[in-house]
């Protein structure tokens, strides 16, 4: 494992994650993920809660052929930065799709799916992974 | 204030040091830079430790204490200074403000990294802590997978196509022939680097930096005490300069640019009393080809898109417009992570000092190190000048 096995972190992030939280900057008008008092563009304050939209589309991806040890039974896979239909930018995985079925720019939404896992006896760490929309191509 | 000089500059070679461990390793290269400077340990008076992954990789903080302890001067000021890749050039940036700002006449800064210890997908674990782990690597991102979105998006805005960027390692490998501390002392072909394995899509295998063992070490004291010690200091350091920028892709609203590197360079200028057109051989900190291409935009050589057009036409060779990476690069010198900094210090050094042999750029006077960390979430940037 490279990071802590604590169930405490899982549970502090699981609103953020599973909802997909995020913030809007009243000063400059950028949307991001996750939310955080401070705007990471301007640094403005004036920063509002809001739920992110769970569609988007594909801005870059690519595939993971040598996986950190915790996703090492996982590769290959597939990740990618989301561009949601506000402008907010997500990191996720693609899922459902082989990376040849993939393009930038298309139309993906948001599924609850398993990340990681913390070793044998710790708890299972979910989070908002991506899939194609079917019939918006 | 007066000037900070460069007393003295060591490095082991590097590759994998199976049989040293990673004090090891900084005890040479702290030696070796002792040994270059001709002064004894004793005038240290404090130390700066750049390293990335000692806690994780050999389960082992603490090393500023350790390196003064093995090194048998415990008493001196000393601790680790960590910002991922970036961390040797940070901690030169330490040494120097302490130097510059008096409160020490002498100060040594080192860089170590032993990284071949571990099994790859571990060493993988490690880089990735370089960004945020709570939400970037809680998705499985690498390390690779965060600069190949750099690589697709950089393609994408400037039509810019592979077979020119991953040129890069083509020319690292040419130069590391001739450098005595390079991890890989051989030629590729470009077509060796375009049909290795892929990584990350669309980054090969041979398009990124090697995983390896080092230690690098520089010595810096004010010119008076350099004096004071009977020494003739050689090269001065004009500028040392540290920067940050959103520590991730996914925040930023253009990734073709390191808005770290803009910043830390514009600082790193302004201090020097000079521009871009008046750097004689520069340092990159190219971890992969793409990398290379976009530094040399952003320290101000070439237009934005346009990089990769110096790579091809020559321009970064010897006799070029701005001849770059002449010891390897960190694609074929190498790159133990928090010691790179310090390497490519050594390396504007070694051209200064005229001591490049084969890869000597004639009459150098100034170089430009310009060190990465993580995708551009933090970037130190040196320069030395040569003392008239
Ligand atoms: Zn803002």
């Amino acid at each position: 494992m490279s990071y802590m096995n604590s169930v405490p972190r899982a549970w502090r992030e699981r609103v953020t994650k599973y909802r997909l939280i995020g913030g809007r900057c009243k000063s400059c008008g950028k949307v991001f993920y996750p939310y955080r008092s401070f705007c990471p563009r301007c640094g403005s304050s004036d920063v509002e809660k809001i739920e992110l939209p769970k569609r988007g589309k594909i801005k870059y991806f690519t595939v993971v052929r040598s996986a950190p040890a915790e996703f090492k039974k996982y590769e290959p896979y597939i990740v990618a930065l989301v561009e949601l239909e506000n402008g907010a930018v997500v990191p996720a995985q693609i899922t459902d799709a082989e990376p040849e079925e993939l393009r930038e720019g298309m139309p993906v939404e948001g599924v609850l799916r398993r990340y990681r896992e913390q070793g044998e006896d710790g708890i299972i760490e979910y989070g908002i992974k991506f899939r194609p929309v079917v019939g918006e191509e | 204030m007066g000037k900070v000089v460069l007393a003295g500059i060591g490095a082991t070679p590097i590759g994998e040091h199976w049989e040293k461990s990673l004090r090891d390793l900084m005890v040479e290269a702290a030696l070796k830079a002792l040994e270059d400077a001709g002064v004894e340990k004793n005038v240290v008076e404090a130390i700066f430790v750049g390293n990335m992954s000692s806690g994780y990789l050999q389960g082992q903080e603490h090393i500023g204490s350790l390196l003064a302890t093995w090194l048998g001067i415990p008493g001196v000021a000393a601790c680790k200074v960590e910002a991922a890749c970036a961390s040797g050039g940070a901690a030169f940036h330490n040494a120097f403000t302490a130097v510059k700002s008096g409160v020490y006449d002498c100060a040594l800064a080192l860089g170590v990294e032993k990284m071949t210890d571990a099994p790859t997908e571990y060493v993988t674990s490690a880089l990735i802590m370089a960004d945020d782990q709570e939400y970037t690597a809680f998705a499985g991102f690498s390390f690779v997978a965060l600069n190949a979105l750099v690589y697709k998006a950089y393609m994408e805005k400037y039509g810019a196509r592979q077979e020119d960027i991953a040129l890069f390692a083509v020319h690292d490998h040419e130069h590391a022939v001739h450098n005595p501390l390079a991890q890989y002392r051989r030629a590729v072909t470009l077509d060796a680097v375009l049909s290795s394995p892929l990584v990350a899509d669309p980054i090969h295998l041979l398009e990124c930096a090697p995983t390896g063992d080092g230690a690098a070490a520089a010595l810096i004291c004010s010119e008076e005490k350099a004096r004071e010690l009977g020494l003739t200091p050689e090269v001065e350091v004009a500028a040392s300069t540290l920067a940050t920028d959103v520590l991730s892709l996914h925040d930023r609203d253009d990734l073709t640019t390191l808005q770290a590197t803009v910043r830390a360079a514009k600082k790193a200028y302004r201090m020097a009393g000079i521009g871009p057109e008046d750097v004689d051989i520069v340092e990159l900190h190219d971890a992969f080809t793409i990398l290379g291409v976009i530094h040399l935009e952003d320290l101000g050589f070439a237009k934005k898109g346009e990089g990769w057009k110096l790579v091809k036409e020559g321009e970064i060779e010897p006799g070029g417009k701005i001849p770059a990476n002449l010891m390897g690069g960190l694609k074929a010198r190498g790159h133990p992570v928090g010691a790179t900094g310090l390497y490519e210090i050594y390396d504007v050094a070694t051209q200064l000092l005229g001591r490049a042999g084969k890869n000597q750029v004639e009459g150098a006077e100034i170089g430009l190190a310009q060190n990465v960390g993580g995708v551009g979430g933090t970037v130190a940037v040196t320069i030395l000048r040569r003392m008239r």
